[in-house]
């Protein structure tokens, strides 16, 4: 498959990667309940996953809630003159929106290319070939270990990225804004609706990457620049899954709200 | 417990020799930058590559950021009914911060991936080596002209970003909050300052510097075959995810 150009080619191959998607998430969903039951293989996942990501979203998320209060306090400043509101007002952005996609889109990024390099990788030498002469379902074998730990995975890390996120931001909100911290921590205008919204969208997120990627590099072929070539479409297309959702699910709250 | 610490100690000199790797790597293109020998037909043919790739994921990223800006920004426009301000709110956001991360992250993952996986296959295939045969500096001839073109193309699809966001953003905010798009339209050209959006273009540039540096850096060091070269596209995309980061930070902090 040649590099899309034009706009019909472009339409045409995101249909083609979307149904591919729907089909491994379908045989996925099939072996959640007929396949083998492999807990060694899941609990790898779970490691693997954590393991590889909780530096990075740790670091990225930390930046991201500092650059928050920065903005906003700057903007509170400027016209309230008053900083001291920024973290009761930012919080439930934070957990709702930015801990969860902006996660998940470093989870993409980290794990997202990790597990399309090593399924395209499997494709391309021909294990995945030996897998099925095996009786034994890619799908079930590799994706689903996948699905159930990133499941699992993500929305720990997203909680774990959003807290760190609120501890860099206390840290701003009390160094640069001179706001006590005890006042930063204002948890008045959080409501639980936002921490389910924040939830849903780990765990929503948390099925999309694996089957995104996985599909990314079940789809490989050809030799290294095979793989190479699913590991950023896997990139692209994970993130970009996470960007859709959270339109989706983020205005779906906001009209029940 | 000795594990323990072997294992802190090894992951902060592995750390430590990336980024001084990368430091030297950056230092060597800005002084190339200064003399620079550029090949046009290459130049061009980047520019064209990065930009083109890109143009499409960008616009769509674009307009599903302007939407979830609109409805973020409207939930808290909700509580006190000032529909007047949302244009504001969500242009200071797109504009500032949103639009350049999110067209970043995706750039970084839609070019830098590319970009190393390609400069990555040519190291261990020996291209590399065979260029210097023939006398060509490969920070010449391969590495600066993907830093530029990666550089103007970022600021460039930011502008073209900004105008997506927009559109999805008013579309979303008229859709489900009922914001007129006039009234919208005439909140955004009021208050949203020219500032806002060169503060943005500034960060776009500065985050096409960092993902060309570090996915040339991470593409030109590629050892061991293959299997080294997924490794370095996962470096690649996490050091610029990294990268755009610290730099927004810190942007956001001097530009105020």
């Amino acid at each position: 498959m040649a590099e899309p150009i034009t706009v019909r080619e472009i339409i045409a191959d995101v249909i083609q990667q979307g149904r591919d998607t729907l089909r491994v998430g379908r045989e996925t969903v099939y072996y959640l309940f007929r396949g083998q039951w492999n807990p060694a293989a899941v609990w790898e996942q779970l490691q693997q996953l954590g393991t590889r990501s909780l530096v990075f979203v740790l670091v990225t998320q930390g930046f991201l809630g500092a650059i928050m209060l920065l903005q906003a306090g700057f903007q509170a400043t400027r016209i309230l003159g008053d900083a001291s509101l920024i973290g009761a007002q930012a919080i439930p952005l934070l957990v709702r929106q930015l801990g969860p996609t902006l996660t998940a889109m470093m989870i993409a990024t980290r794990a997202g290319t990790a597990i399309a390099a090593e399924i395209g990788s499997m494709v391309v030498t021909e294990q995945v070939d030996a897998l099925r002469m095996c009786n034994a379902p890619p799908v079930d074998y590799l994706i689903k270990p996948r699905l159930i730990g990133s499941i699992i995975m993500v929305p720990v890390l997203t909680i774990v990225g959003t807290a760190a996120a609120f501890f860099a931001g206390m840290a701003v909100a009390s160094i640069v804004f001179d706001t006590n911290p005890s006042t930063y921590a204002n948890f008045d205008v959080l409501v639980g609706l936002d921490v389910v919204e924040g939830l849903l969208k780990s765990v929503a997120f948390g099925i999309a990457i694996p089957l995104v990627a996985g599909t990314a590099g079940l789809s490989a072929y050809g030799g290294s620049e095979g793989v190479g070539e699913a590991t950023t479409r896997a990139v692209v297309a994970s993130s970009l899954a996470v960007i859709v959702l959270d339109f989706i699910i983020g205005s779906g709250v906001f009209l029940f709200r | 417990m000795t594990r323990f610490f072997a294992r802190v100690g090894g992951g902060v000199l592995w750390i430590s020799e990336v980024v001084g790797e990368l430091a030297l790597f950056t230092w060597a293109v800005f002084t190339a930058m200064l003399r620079p020998q550029l090949d046009g037909r290459e130049m061009w043919r980047n520019l064209h590559r990065v930009g083109v790739r890109s143009l499409p994921i960008v616009m769509v990223t674009a307009l599903f950021a302007g939407g979830i800006a609109a409805v973020q920004v409207s939930t808290y426009v909700l509580k006190f009914r000032a529909y007047e301000v949302v244009g504001w709110g969500f242009g200071f956001v797109v504009f500032r911060e949103m639009g350049p991360l999110l067209v970043g992250l995706m750039f970084s993952g839609r070019v830098g991936a590319h970009n190393t996986a390609e400069l990555g296959t040519m190291k261990v295939t020996e291209q590399i080596d065979a260029l210097r045969i023939l006398a060509i500096d490969p920070l010449h001839y391969l590495v600066l002209p993907r830093v530029i073109a990666m550089v103007v193309m970022m600021t460039l699809l930011n502008v073209i970003g900004n105008v997506c966001a927009l559109a999805g953003g008013m579309l979303t905010a008229y859709a489900m909050v009922g914001v007129d798009p006039w009234v919208f339209w005439n909140s955004f050209t009021e208050y949203v300052l020219l500032s806002d959006f060169w503060n943005g273009m500034v960060k776009a540039a500065a985050f096409g510097l960092a993902i060309g540096i570090y996915s040339c850096a991470f593409g030109m060091t590629v050892r061991g075959g293959a299997a080294g070269v997924g490794r370095a596209v996962n470096a690649s995309v996490v050091a610029a995810a990294t990268g755009i980061f610290v730099f927004d930070y810190l942007i956001t902090a001097v530009l105020q």
